[in-house]
């Protein structure tokens, strides 16, 4: 019995006792001496599963303990009726959409899910029907096109997921010469690398890869997911670039989405919709998605080209390790012996580690592991000549990652070794701007506390 | 209204004192100040999910809103914007919505699950109220009577709207989100607008029995279900003051038997469905030079006048079914919900408001209005016109099958006015941020040994700790005073019997005077009663000092004693006083000596009274009558 998994032998020998599973009516009495009628809900994971759950018909559900239940009885098999029976019942065709074609690629998160009141299950949804009755909007703006990727938890993706993500955004691209922009739905957590990762897979493109995410799940009314879909399918359509980008709340209110470059932002709220911020650079384009315009705010970007230029490999042999005060040297022989082909340290300040570990960066270097050093503080550039450690780790082979922040730096190099294998290629690659994942110039603009007066 | 079966039940919302938010570590505290920061929303729902079953949901999303939220840096946090997960439910307020089950008798759940019940209106920045049932049965005692709960659930507070006005936006107020609320539901077993009263003070007190609750205007919330036989159920939101119960009952009771009259004269008539028919005249032209300011303006700027007829309706829409409300009110009602217009002009109340009998005859004569006919006319912009002619063309059939389900809204005098549609069965799913929580039988023993004292024992206790007379007693518990009585008592001091001849007579004389007594809150009366024990001002000066509180609620104690005139006297001022009296009349005094101290009595006391204590003044002017007789 799979639906009563997350119940113990007492509910499910009660429950079975009178051919009950979930969702049916049952009648129960308790010790008591009172009578409840309910449907039998699935069990959370959490909590006692000696406990059943009963959704009331106020809506309510309580848990009642197998033990104060001295009868039950079957009063209806559920119907399935409550559930949705037909595609069209629940979503209503409407008008044709009008609009450019765009293609919406889903990896899973929370984007795209609804509820179903009567089990209170959140389903996926994902079809172009699904979404237009979701996001009526969205017939307005483009003809959409989808197709599940993957259904995971963006905790889960891995250089592997990344390299199939660009291999279908190549095809699309390449075969569907229509498709205006791609706008691929992600889990938030690792939005960042995913978008940094095809920023250097996909280096030509004749639209944008529009990443898009939810902070708040969109089985609630006030989720962010349907105003950043817009915002995201705005860019795809009329954005003049041509990169792998991020479309998210710009604030905490429901008025201004923000473009990200891949490669430059970063998630840095746990929680709040307005979670993600380009470090380092200003955001490349502002939506309102009410009046439907895009604003650049930036005249530096790739631009939309006929041609495709795709490199869809990563190497899963590189590594980000994070500097703190109690570090030992043994960590970096770990990634020696194991044969990682590359590491990122994120040191402190300008871009330093512990002196007693310089001895074990040399030696891993000298064994062919390639490191670069990026900053904890993510705002700002590293610079490892100001400092004694910092000309010491440079004399030991490490590769400052310029103002790149940790992620990109791993990303990229994780790239690069899908790429070659050659030391010095790497070495040449890492320090060629190849997707505006690094700048010479740090405005002063680039820093948030610049803002606060 | 004698002999008039009526089903009714009740629904109390009591705010609950906990230090913190019922998901969040805000203090529960409300914010008169400027918001220190503001955000926007809006919400969606997926037509599909709102689809047939919530008709109010789907209005207020049609209506397309944006919400302005304001909010304090010290009473809102992530959690209220909605931008972090809840936390862990509030164990303070848990555990007093467990023990009031306790109180009742009540089963309570083996395992709480926290709810989110839809709520699309702004009031819940989430969309969701966050709701959860904690037990079911149990009953209280009105009078012998058995009044059955149906359930109590813990709940938090919604935001509540403010005045501020943007174009397109409806403003809230955070600070009352996620205050614990403990809702309680009673089965429909009132039969009297009077025990409806009753029982809504019984459970106030035994939910003021537990100590942690909040107190003062708008921390108590009744709604009311009323049905008489042959009517529908009624729903009636947001009851403020206890004594308004009884009239709003029996004002309910009284539109329901009318509703149902004007049911019965329709069926006389012979008036059927089929005769109502949905054909808006337009009747711009006969208007076009009215007088009528209303039309004037609507259609100098650009409206129509559009008019209904309603067969068989002649004389009805003006037939009274509350004071002050007629059918054509209910009609108008809708119309304003629906469109958004001002009102209506219904034939019963025209010729009038500026249209001349002329203008009335025309109309009637393009519709065909006959003898028992009726219309009704709306003039707005045309779009708005037709919904709203349509919404009190729907409320014109319903009055054929007597009393429509809706929820309305308490007006001050009692009446009540169209507030929605009775939601649809509500739409709730699990809060799968919080996990459920576990109610063992050992957590129940423990609060079990922990319960307050049932508010009989305290009217018992307190009669006998405090001596109090016994029909005191029982008005200071009739009044919900009992516990402000003991608290009173304990936290200033002074002596009982003031504290409840206060609290019982002095208010209702005040009130009697057309004092604001409603303005007093528990702080001014605190504050009075521990300035007369500490000597600060005298008794008599109480119903002085309360007045100047009642009409300046803002004003300090040491402001309204100014104002009052009423800064303490020393013993040396008084002294002055009494000498001075004494030398003003030193006739009196050398030909009757002492005997002229009551005459002098009156005098002094005319002169400070309230300022310093009686005895104090007999005492002292003793001491100088003696002086100014010896020498």
């Amino acid at each position: 019995m799979e639906a009563l998994s997350g119940y113990g032998p007492k509910v499910k020998e009660l429950l079975s006792s009178v051919g009950a599973s979930t969702f049916d009516r049952v009648k129960l009495s308790l010790t008591n001496g009172q009578t409840l009628e309910g449907l039998v809900m699935p069990r959370p994971s959490f909590g006692d599963p000696d406990v059943i759950v009963v959704k009331l018909d106020n809506g309510y559900n309580i848990g009642i303990s197998a033990e104060r239940i001295s009868s039950i009885t079957l009063v209806e098999k559920f119907s399935g009726k409550a559930q949705p029976t037909s595609k069209e019942a629940l979503y209503p065709s409407g008008e044709t959409p009008r609009g450019e074609r765009v293609h919406f690629l889903s990896t899973g998160g929370t984007i795209a899910s609804r509820v179903d009141y009567v089990t209170g299950a959140v389903y996926p949804y994902f079809t172009a029907e699904e979404l237009y009755s979701m996001i009526p909007e969205l017939r307005e703006i483009a003809n959409i096109t989808t197709k599940t990727v993957y259904s995971i938890f963006s905790e889960n993706m891995t250089p592997r997921h990344w390299s199939q993500l660009a291999q279908e955004i190549e095809k699309v691209l390449r075969d569907e010469p229509d498709v205006r922009g791609i706008v691929v739905a992600h889990g938030t957590d690792t939005l960042h690398y995913t978008a940094a990762a095809m920023a250097f897979a996909i280096q030509k493109a004749p639209g944008p890869v529009v990443f898009v995410g939810a902070q708040r799940s969109s089985d609630r009314p006030s989720s962010d997911a349907a105003l950043n879909a817009i915002g995201a399918t705005i860019a795809a359509i009329k954005a003049p670039f041509a990169e792998s980008v991020i479309a998210m709340h710009a604030t905490t209110s429901d008025d201004l989405i923000l473009v990200h470059r891949g490669v430059r932002a970063r998630k840095m709220h746990t929680s709040r919709r307005d979670a993600f911020m380009s470090i380092n650079a200003v955001p490349l384009a502002e939506i309102n998605p009410y009046t439907r315009e895009l604003k650049l705010k930036t005249d530096k970007y790739k631009g939309r080209e006929k041609a495709v230029e795709a490199y869809p490999r990563f190497s899963d042999k590189v590594a980000l390790v994070k500097f703190y005060p109690g570090m030992t040297p043994d960590i970096f022989s770990f990634f020696s012996e194991r044969g990682y082909k590359a590491l990122v340290i994120e040191g402190t300040g300008l871009g330093h580690i512990n002196e007693g570990l310089i001895g074990a960066v040399r030696d891993i270097v000298q064994q062919g592991v390639f490191v670069a050093m990026t900053s904890q503080c993510l705002w700002g550039r590293v610079n490892l000549n100001v400092y004694r450690t910092g000309v010491e780790l440079l004399k030991a082979g490490v590769v400052p990652a310029e103002d790149m922040t940790p992620e990109t730096a791993y990303v990229k190099l994780s790239w690069i070794f899908g790429q070659t294998d050659d030391l010095d290629e790497a070495k040449r690659l890492f320090q060629t701007n190849i997707a505006f994942e690094f700048d010479k110039r740090t405005g002063f603009e680039y820093y948030p506390g610049a803002y606060r007066g | 209204m004698q002999g008039v079966k009526i089903k009714c039940g009740l629904e109390i919302h009591q705010m609950l004192d906990t230090a913190e938010k019922l998901f969040c570590s805000c203090p529960t505290r409300l914010t008169q100040d400027p918001p220190h920061f503001v955000f926007t929303r809006r919400l969606r729902l997926a037509k599909s999910e709102i689809g047939e079953i919530d008709p109010a949901a789907l209005f207020e999303y049609e209506k397309g809103l944006a919400y302005r939220y304001e909010c304090h840096r010290d009473n809102v946090c992530l959690v209220e914007m909605d931008e972090e997960p809840p936390h862990n439910m509030n164990s303070e307020a848990l555990e007093l919505a467990l023990k009031f089950s306790l109180m009742i008798g009540a089963s309570i759940v083996d395992e709480v699950h926290v709810m989110r019940k839809i709520v699309i209106d702004g009031s819940n920045v989430s969309g969701f109220q966050r709701t959860s049932l904690i037990s079911l049965g149990g009953s209280i005692d009105v009078n012998g009577k058995k009044i059955g709960i149906q359930t109590v659930c813990l709940e938090e507070d919604a935001a509540r709207k403010t005045e501020e006005k943007h174009e397109g936006y409806v403003s809230y107020r955070l600070d009352r989100l996620g205050i614990p609320l403990i809702e309680v539901a009673t089965a429909p077993d009132i039969e009297s607008p009077e025990e409806a009263r009753e029982v809504a003070l019984r459970i106030g007190l035994l939910l003021r029995a537990l100590g942690k609750v909040k107190r003062g205007l708008g921390t108590i919330r009744q709604d009311l279900n009323i049905s008489v036989e042959g009517g529908a159920r009624i729903e009636i939101k947001g009851v403020q003051y206890l004594d308004l119960i009884p009239k709003i009952v029996e004002l309910e009771i009284q539109r329901q038997l009318s509703l149902l009259d004007i049911r019965d004269e329709l069926k006389r008539r012979n008036v059927k469905e089929e005769d109502l028919v949905f054909e808006p005249v337009d009747v711009t032209d006969i208007l076009r030079s009215s007088q009528s300011k209303v039309v004037k303006k609507a259609l100098d700027s650009g409206g129509v006048a559009l008019a209904l007829k309603l067969k068989g309706f002649g004389g009805l829409l003006g037939r009274e079914i509350q004071p002050g409300r007629r059918l054509g009110t209910e009609l108008a009602d809708r119309a304003r919900y629906w469109g958004g217009v001002g009102g209506l002009f219904h034939s019963d109340e025209l010729p009038g408001y500026g249209i001349t009998k002329d203008e009335v005859e025309k109309i009637k004569t393009r519709l065909g209005v006959e003898a028992n006919d009726a219309f009704i006319l709306i003039v707005d912009s045309r779009e708005k016109v037709m919904r709203a002619l349509k919404a009190a063309y729907e409320r014109a059939k319903e009055a054929l099958e007597g009393v429509p389900e809706e929820t309305r809204a308490a007006n001050l005098d009692g009446t009540t006015k169209f507030m929605r549609p009775r939601p649809g069965s509500a739409r709730m799913y699990p809060e799968t941020d919080i996990r459920p929580i576990r109610i063992t039988p050992e957590n129940l023993e423990e609060l079990r040994k922990n319960l307050p004292e049932p508010p009989e024992k305290t009217l018992e206790r307190l009669m006998k700790e405090y001596s109090l007379p016994k029909d005191m007693a029982f008005q200071l518990f009739s009044q919900q005073q009992i516990y402000f009585f003991e608290e009173a008592v304990k936290t200033t001091g002074l002596a009982p019997q003031l504290i409840a001849t206060t609290l019982t007579n002095t208010i209702v004389s005040l009130r009697r005077d057309n004092i604001p007594v409603e303005n007093l809150t528990e702080e001014h009366l605190l504050a009075t009663f521990k300035a007369v024990a500490d000597g600060k001002i005298a008794k008599e000066a109480i119903p002085v000092v309360l007045t100047e509180f009642a009409k300046n609620p803002d004003a300090s104690l040491e402001e309204v004693l100014k104002r009052a005139g009423l800064e303490r006297l020393t013993i040396e001022e008084l002294r002055e006083i009494v000498r001075k009296v004494i030398q003003e009349n030193r006739e009196d005094v050398s030909q009757k000596g002492e005997k002229s101290f009551g005459k002098l009595m009156g005098i002094v006391m005319e002169r400070v009274r309230g300022r310093i204590d009686g005895a104090v003044v007999a005492q002292v002017l003793r001491e100088e009558l003696k002086k100014a007789i010896s020498s």
